[in-house]
């Protein structure tokens, strides 16, 4: 008699003995709070981004030679241009779903940086960063930053006039690395920017096989040391402690959630794709050197890079007759260096502070640690603020307010506005801990009052 | 799984009332209870019939009833994303209307698994320990290294030495990268195509005449037969007073009835200065500039594009101009520095 769900465990464990384990990760617990689906939806904004990916990789040209466009989009007949950027448009234009696949691709990669980044702040405000778990949030911080640069290679392929602009920047901000930014910039242009088009077929590469294979691998190595010391949990009764994990198994009870929640972030993306428009590359036009437009804005989440690089004051590194260190450095490559070694750092440097060696399975309220939360605000609004003056430009449109003033106001803010947060917050933790006291007090006192009650109840019973 | 066989006793010693204390274990222990109950009833740990893993619950149709529904609606918006596929010809194909029936299609299946989750999908609440660390398993293959090193008398030499051959190893596995360009070489960024004498050409190729350029406005020029896409060719040219210049010393003669050309490239990070400010009341605004739409770094045309603003920290490179005898505007020289972003070590003065 065959048995459909049987039969096919008994295949594979005859033959891998790998029931036991099948049997283990079937039964893995999830514990149960909204705020760990955050890392789940960059997880599968990821799946989105490789099956797109894939249908634009196939139509893609990585070429910088130069072509003539005939299609049917009449602003560009005639214009000559790269046959990235005319693929691109073609794509777009003139292929079914084209458009879909990369308005979608495009979403899905904003939507994936930022999954990543609000992820990363649950993980910071709730300090489920610490022992045990120090080596997913390096592995978490090294596909922070990896996937940064995967989205900006991303749209610097396509070869139209924002992605060139952005793509300039990045050569000269490379340029400006101490001591091997000359050499490194023509290493990988070939020349001069923007070099003879070796540059697009190495990006392109870099794009579509390198950095995501390194990605899919951190990816795993992430996921790996999640299992392998289990989630966090809040402590919401007395049976979560930090030994033992209260949850959800992955079957029955969690696999439908969690793909329930990738279809939905699927559909929440290809809707966006279908709706929403996103980059209209066919307006930009081509790229070339020479060609510049104002008020444009990078992808959101290089707008804090943007930032830096116009906050910087006015100066480069020179001795004598030769420059040292560009200007560029500051704001393109030692500030996130900055963030990334405070970030990376945190819980060794929270480790020597507090003296706290101990293992955390239980999360923290942000109430919790004060100081932490604190400095997590202060550092973030630091970040925050030069994102938003990296739109310093869009803000002057918006409020009449001139570039100048902002400038001014952003470069006093950006050191105030930390430091006045830091201690808002930490005050504000600290009262709310101080109601909490007062009212589990309150709540003690009032379960004795009624135990006392009862007492007397009870005792005078046999008077009566 | 370890716990069940730890928690089962407990479950089934434990009165039913009790069920609320501190060491009950939530749903499953009472879906525990509820199953050894059950198995009791069969007549101790039924041989027969294994003991219940799952908890049991009600079934519930209507909610079959909506997942099925809600999978109808799924199939239908992915078999409309096929039609509308293939109804419209290439050009003409509604990317909304792709997007609502693909994404409808997502959507409707994630509800669907959501009410399957909720309602059909017993909910257990199960409880297992942290993995702890291991002090024996780590004790042990530290001796193991060490036991399986005990023959070894110059173990440092060894390691070294099986350290440096790795390190040699992976440099010969680099080398091959030096095919990917020169390794050291920053002549490239040196290049420049102007010469004492050569012609300026607009856009279109046209050369450029000193006559057409006029105040108050800005010109995009290139080294006549050089690459367009050269970032040392392209020029901003820009027409001033002469008697508002106030050019660096030794620039005399460089801009002839007040042409200036500067390297549109902006010194900061390379994007092409695309903005010129000009102001429409002189005499309360700011004077003219070159402004750079990438991150406001601002020169003034009038003092050999010094930085009056933003982050550049180098003037514009100045090319000396020249008219020559048909009126058009030739290069006097070449620039007065590098054009474009700085790097490591660069040399300020003209391109060698």
């Amino acid at each position: 008699m065959s048995e459909p769900v049987r039969d096919p465990i008994q295949f594979i464990d005859e033959r891998t003995a790998a029931a036991p384990l099948l049997k283990k990760a079937l039964r893995y617990l999830f514990p149960d709070h909204w705020s760990f689906l955050l890392g789940e939806i960059a997880l599968y904004s990821f799946i989105v981004l490789i099956a797109t990916g894939v249908y634009l990789a196939l139509s893609f040209e990585p070429s910088l030679a130069k072509t003539v466009y005939h299609g049917p989009y009449a602003p560009l007949r005639g214009r000559e241009m790269s046959d990235a950027y005319k693929s691109v448009v073609e794509m777009s234009l003139t292929y079914k779903a084209g458009l879909l696949m990369r308005q979608t691709h495009h979403w899905a990669a904003d939507v994936f940086m930022a999954s990543i980044v609000a992820h990363l702040m649950r993980v910071f405000f709730t300090g489920a960063y610490r022992k045990p778990r120090e080596l997913t949030w390096l592995i978490g911080l090294a596909l922070l930053f990896t996937s940064l640069l995967e989205g900006y290679l991303g749209y610097s392929l396509v070869d139209d006039l924002l992605s060139g602009i952005g793509l300039a920047i990045g050569y000269g901000v490379l340029l400006s690395v101490p001591l091997v930014g000359g050499p490194l910039g023509v290493l990988l242009f070939g020349a001069a920017f923007p070099g003879k088009g070796v540059f697009e077929s190495r990006m392109y590469i870099a794009h579509v096989f390198i950095i995501p294979a390194l990605l899919a691998t951190l990816i795993g190595a992430h996921l790996a040391l999640v299992m392998a010391r289990h989630h966090t949990q809040f402590k919401r009764d007395a049976r979560h402690t930090q030994r033992r994990l209260v949850g959800v198994p992955m079957f029955p009870g969690q696999a439908p959630r969690s793909l329930a929640l990738m279809l939905a972030v699927a559909a929440v993306l290809f809707l966006l794709g279908g709706l929403v428009q996103i980059n209209p590359i066919w307006q930009w036009g081509p790229f070339e050197p020479w060609l510049g437009t104002n008020g444009a804005q990078p992808d959101w989440y290089l707008g804090w890079l943007i930032g830096a690089l116009r906050l910087m004051p006015s100066f480069d590194v020179v001795i004598g007759h030769y420059t040292v260190i560009p200007n560029p450095f500051w704001g393109g490559i030692a500030f996130p260096l900055v963030v990334l070694a405070v970030l990376a750092a945190f819980p060794w440097a929270e480790r020597r502070l507090t003296g706290d060696r101990t293992v955390h399975n239980l999360a923290d309220r942000p109430r919790e640690a004060p100081n932490r939360t604190a400095f997590g605000v202060a550092f973030l609004s630091w970040i925050f603020l030069v994102f938003v003056f990296g739109a310093a430009d869009r803000l002057y449109v918006l409020f009449g307010v001139s570039y100048e003033t902002l400038l001014t106001v952003f470069r006093v803010a950006i050191w105030a506005v930390p430091a006045l947060a830091f201690l808002i917050v930490r005050r504000l933790c600290r009262e709310l801990q101080h109601a909490d006291r007062v009212e589990h007090e309150r709540e003690l006192a009032e379960q004795e009052a009624a135990r006392q009650e009862a007492e007397l109840m009870r005792r005078r019973e046999p008077v009566i | 799984m370890s716990e069940r066989a730890k928690d089962r006793p407990e479950a089934q010693q434990g009165a039913p009332g009790e069920a609320g204390s501190a060491e009950a274990h939530g749903g499953a222990g009472a879906g525990d209870a509820q199953s050894g109950g059950s198995g009791g009833d069969g007549g101790g740990d039924g041989v027969e019939a294994p003991a219940r893993i799952v908890p049991p619950g009600l079934p519930d149709r209507g909610a079959e009833y909506v997942v099925l529904a809600l999978l109808a609606l799924a199939m239908l918006f992915a078999v409309g994303f096929i039609v509308v596929y293939a109804e419209y010809s290439p050009a003409e194909v509604p990317n909304q209307l792709l997007g609502v029936c693909i994404g409808g299609a997502l959507g409707f299946a994630a509800l669907a698994l959501a009410v399957l989750a909720r309602r059909l999908v017993v909910t257990e609440e199960l409880e297992d320990d942290y993995p702890q660390e291991n002090p024996r398993e780590q004790s042990e293959i530290a001796q193991l290294v060490h036991e399986s090193a005990s023959r070894i008398t110059r173990r440092r030499l060894l390691l070294g030495a099986g350290a440096a051959t790795g390190g040699v190893l992976g440099l010969a596995g680099l080398t091959p990268v030096l095919s990917l360009g020169p390794l050291w070489d920053t002549a490239p960024l040196d290049y420049s195509p102007w010469r004492r004498g050569r012609r300026l050409v607009d856009p279109h190729g046209y050369p450029m005449l000193a006559s057409e350029v006029e105040e108050e406005t800005f010109y995009t020029a290139f080294a006549e037969g050089a690459d367009r896409e050269d970032i040392a060719s392209v020029l901003v040219v820009v027409r001033l007073h002469p008697s508002e210049l106030r050019l660096p010393k030794g620039r005399e003669g460089w801009a002839p009835y007040g042409i200036l050309a500067y390297s549109k490239i902006c010194t900061h990070a390379g994007c092409a200065v695309a903005l010129y400010r000009k102001p429409r009341f002189p005499v309360v605004e700011a004077k003219p500039a070159l402004v750079c739409p990438c991150h406001y770094s601002t020169f003034n045309p009038a003092t050999g594009a010094s930085v009056i603003f933003g982050p550049a920290g180098r003037p514009l490179p100045q090319l000396p101009l020249m008219i020559d005898p048909s009126g058009h505007l030739r290069a006097a020289g070449d620039f007065s520095g590098r054009v474009g972003p700085a790097w490591w070590g660069v040399r300020e003065g003209p391109p060698t």
